[in-house]
């Protein structure tokens, strides 16, 4: 099923066996082709950490920035070339601690990108600190008598605020996280797919046994467009969690809101001239 | 000619409304005009004040000596007296009459709330107060009209327009003014707005910025022409993201520009790294104010050079410059992307306060003259096989193509140390040629640097040196100094880094005295050029309590080390 994907890449990958990333790069992979996208159309932005490495292992555009900062890049590509389809893949330390407000912000800004939050519990690039996921009474080399802070729920933040397409999955069930991934890239508008990945070095609580045990498919008959019912669902988690489409809303995305670009070519295509600007001179006269 | 207007009162009473009218009203009676601003951080009361100067013939600067005040309450009048030339008039209204205490002779009492009530509306007072100011400086009322017919609405203009006859009509003296021999057409521009035009002729389609002051305007300008030039101007959730999204968005192919004050300058310290290592080009304005921290919002300082020189751990390439005048505010900017373009490299407009609010009269730009170069390779430029960013070439340029326009081809930047695919690399050998690669850019700007505008006379004794805002004061005082008989010239900087060292090391060998002119605590400028030449200043003037030093403070801190 691996074989001969257009987006293979032959860099070698700096992960640790068994971690996590590897199936979870496979499915991305695999949900590409599946799409029908080339490499060329496709942007991977990322920030730092091993969840973040991502884009050199996939043959696709790639901006691999700042920790915290893989949103804000990402943003701006989209904003210049609309026609890229364009990722994020990013850990949950990056994405949720230290590029909190971008996340936030994003939520409300709505841009059609999609982001998948490589979701392990902890730091792993940086050896294995508590990250704003990592549960209360984690015990790491910096939290040395458990974690304290209340856990951040990425998915009810993002239903709170009005985030049009809110999803979990598991790499651990690639089929589930195959489609989850499809659907997302498929939302027009900004999409958070918030994945569990064990780090086997790193996290040895929430291991891919503990989330195999934990994680529970949403049913059958679940509606993810009933927002105070996702919003119930995105708060279980001791007791299981649940996994799929969490939230759904169709809002149009950010470039679609400014009328005046609507007839317009994308920004990256615009012919220049020095010309064109001379008319705004004449405010100055 | 040259007259020397100051209008005062607290935030909220009117004296922009006031200060804006009266400007235009001069700009179109041919006048040349140099406005600069004093105002508080607060929405309303404190103190601000405006100066306008102007004359027949073009002004850079402003100066202290006043030839008239313009009261809007008395705070203005026992505040800004002392600066009163003789034979100088206060024009205030009277009912503030029993609350001053200054000779007759120096006031003119106006019956302006009086006049605006009769008027029917008492929020007509500043346009009151421009009708008398336009009787005062011997203007044409029909150009005041004008003025107001483009600035208000039917019922509003009505009212206004009641207004200004009415101010008009008051019994008052004209000054006997020079009028205007020139009267060519000029635009009034400040140097914000002239970054922001300069961005947009050079096909800027996307500007990303956090609101901080002074530097605001630049995005004000933008946004309010964005919908007409079908742009993107977005409010980013902090300067972080600001400068990311220019970054992101300067990767996908097109230009894109970010604009701030040190503070925000400050929170995109790390981004201009990633610019540099991702060698995506970037431009990049800080419109000073006085640090650090919050400092002093609303006033004026060059402190940030120093910072601005090695902002972002480790080592980048990157230009710096600063403006001088609205003119190069414009031209330059527009440079700035070419530049950052074609090696692929950071560079950052400085401006600040005093300039970003200077309103002046200069010649229109002429938009024949900006070129815009891209550098972007095309397939026919590239190699067969997987698309390099960062492949070692002879000019030591990597080929940049736009991500998606080219099939087969990816581009991969990083902000890890990478090879020339743009993968991580832990090479101590890649290490050392992608730093080299890198750091070879220095000596391409430095061949694109301009050398500083020289002020004086061939060889002078005293050289005083400057750079950005100071130019027209150090201009004239030169000019002053030298009818007084000295033997003066300075040297006023634009490009700043690399540091242009030719001019400044023949007029320095020439020079009995080296002084620098700086609007900070430490000499900034000094430290660079003597880290630069080893050439060491003999005096320093130096001024850092958030106010433009004023031609006539300039000469005498002159005259003291002289
Ligand atoms: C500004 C900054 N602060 C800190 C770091 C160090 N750092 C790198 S990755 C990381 C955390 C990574 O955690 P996460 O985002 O969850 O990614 P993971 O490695 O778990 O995939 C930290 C703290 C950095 N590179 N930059
Ligand atoms: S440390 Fe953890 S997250 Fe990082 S590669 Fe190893 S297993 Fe994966
Ligand atoms: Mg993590």
């Amino acid at each position: 099923m691996d074989q001969q994907n257009l987006f293979d890449c032959s860099e070698e990958k700096a992960w640790c066996p068994g971690c996590g990333n590897h199936g979870l790069l496979e499915g991305i992979k695999q949900a590409l082709q599946e799409l029908g996208k080339e490499p060329h159309q496709v942007v991977v932005a990322s920030g730092i950490g091993q969840a973040a490495k991502l884009p050199h292992y996939i043959k696709a555009n790639g901006f691999n920035g700042l920790h915290g900062r893989a949103i804000p890049p990402a943003v701006g590509i989209k904003i210049a070339n609309p026609d890229l389809t364009v990722i994020i893949h990013s850990g949950d330390g990056d994405s949720y601690g230290e590029g909190g407000n971008h996340f936030l912000h994003n939520v409300r800004r709505n841009m059609d990108i999609t982001h998948f939050v490589h979701d392990n519990q902890i730091y792993g690039l940086t050896k294995g600190q508590a990250s704003p996921t990592s549960r209360p009474g984690h015990v790491t080399g910096i939290q040395t008598e458990g974690v304290i802070l209340q856990p951040f729920n990425p998915i009810a933040t993002a239903i709170s605020l009005g985030c049009g397409f809110v999803a979990r999955t598991f790499m651990g069930d690639r089929e589930h996280m195959v489609e989850i991934m499809k659907a997302a890239i498929k939302h027009r508008g900004y999409a958070l797919v918030d994945i569990f990945q064990p780090c086997v070095v790193f996290n040895k609580i929430n291991t891919f046994k503990w989330y195999k045990d934990h994680v529970y498919k949403l049913e059958e008959d679940y509606d993810p467009g009933d927002k105070v019912a996702a919003f119930q669902k995105s708060l279980e988690f001791d007791d299981g969690i649940p996994i799929g489409i969490i939230y759904k809303e169709d809002r149009p995305p950010f470039l679609d809101t400014i009328e005046y670009l609507s007839e317009e070519k994308p920004l990256v295509d615009r012919d220049l001239d020095p010309k064109n600007a001379e008319e705004f001179m004449d405010q100055f006269y | 000619m040259d007259f020397n207007l100051l209008i005062g009162g607290s935030a909220g009473q009117g004296i922009d409304t006031l200060g804006t009218l009266l400007e235009k009203v001069l700009q179109r009676s041919s006048y040349y005009l140099f406005t600069n601003k004093d105002y508080m951080s607060r929405i309303r009361g404190g103190h601000n004040f405006n100066q306008i100067r102007f004359g027949s013939k073009p002004i850079y600067s402003h100066k202290n000596a006043l030839d008239a005040i313009v009261a809007f309450d008395e705070t203005t009048v026992t505040e800004h007296l002392s600066r009163l030339k003789e034979g100088g008039k206060i024009l205030l209204d009277e009912s503030l009459k029993d609350e001053i205490d200054v000779s007759e002779d120096q006031v003119v009492y106006l019956p302006l709330k009086e006049g605006a009530k009769e008027v029917g509306n008492p929020k007509v007072f500043s346009v009151v107060f421009l009708g008398a100011l336009i009787k005062a400086l011997d203007l044409d009322l029909k150009i005041g009209k004008k003025i107001l017919e483009k600035t208000f609405k039917e019922k509003l203009l009505e009212v206004n327009h009641k207004a200004l006859i009415k101010g008009f009509e008051m019994d008052l003296n004209s000054w006997d003014l020079k009028k205007p021999e020139n009267t060519d057409q000029r635009i009034m521009i400040n140097s914000n707005e002239a970054i922001a035009l300069g961005a947009l002729a050079a096909g800027v389609t996307f500007y990303s910025a956090y609101p901080m002051t002074p530097s605001t305007s630049i995005m004000e300008f933008l946004a309010a022409n964005q919908k007409k030039a079908r742009i993107v101007v977005e409010q980013a959730e902090d300067e972080i993201a600001a400068i990311n999204m220019a970054i992101g968005a300067s990767y996908a192919g097109i230009r894109a520009m970010t604009g701030t004050s040190g503070g925000g300058f400050s929170l995109m310290a790390e981004a201009l790294g990633l610019a540099g290592i991702t060698e995506t080009p970037l431009v990049v304005a800080n419109v000073q104010r006085p640090g650090p921290a919050t400092g002093f919002p609303t006033r004026t300082e060059q402190s940030d050079l120093s910072f601005i020189l090695t902002a972002s751990h480790g080592e980048i390439s990157r230009m710096v410059t600063v403006m001088r005048t609205p003119e190069e505010a414009f031209y330059k900017t527009a440079r700035a992307f070419n530049i950052s373009e074609k090696y692929q490299t950071l560079v950052i407009l400085m401006n600040d306060q005093y300039l970003a609010d200077a309103n002046q009269t200069i010649k229109p730009f002429d938009f024949s003259k900006i070129q815009i170069d891209r550098y972007i390779a095309g397939e026919e430029d590239l190699p067969k096989g997987d698309y390099q960013r960062y492949r070692f070439t002879e000019d030591g340029i990597s080929p940049r193509i736009i991500p998606g326009k080219i099939p087969g081809k990816t581009v991969l930047a990083d902000s890890d140390e990478h090879d020339e695919n743009g993968n991580i690399t832990e090479s101590a050998e890649v290490r050392i040629k992608m730093m080299d690669k890198r750091m070879n850019k220095m000596k391409a700007l430095a061949e694109e640097v301009e050398e500083p505008w020289f002020i004086g006379k061939e060889n002078p004794e005293i050289l005083l040196v400057g750079w950005g805002s100071t130019y027209g004061t150090l201009r004239e005082t030169v000019e002053i100094l030298q009818e007084e008989g000295h033997s003066i010239g300075a040297l006023s900087f634009g490009d700043l880094y690399p540091l242009p060292t030719k001019v400044l090391k023949e007029k320095v060998q020439g020079a009995k005295k080296i002084i620098n002119v700086e609007q900070n605590y430490t000499g900034q400028f000094a430290k660079l050029i003597r880290q630069e030449t080893g050439i060491a200043f003999d005096h320093s003037i130096l001024k850092y309590d958030g106010r433009q030093i004023a031609l006539e403070e300039l000469i005498e801190s002159v005259k003291e080390v002289l």
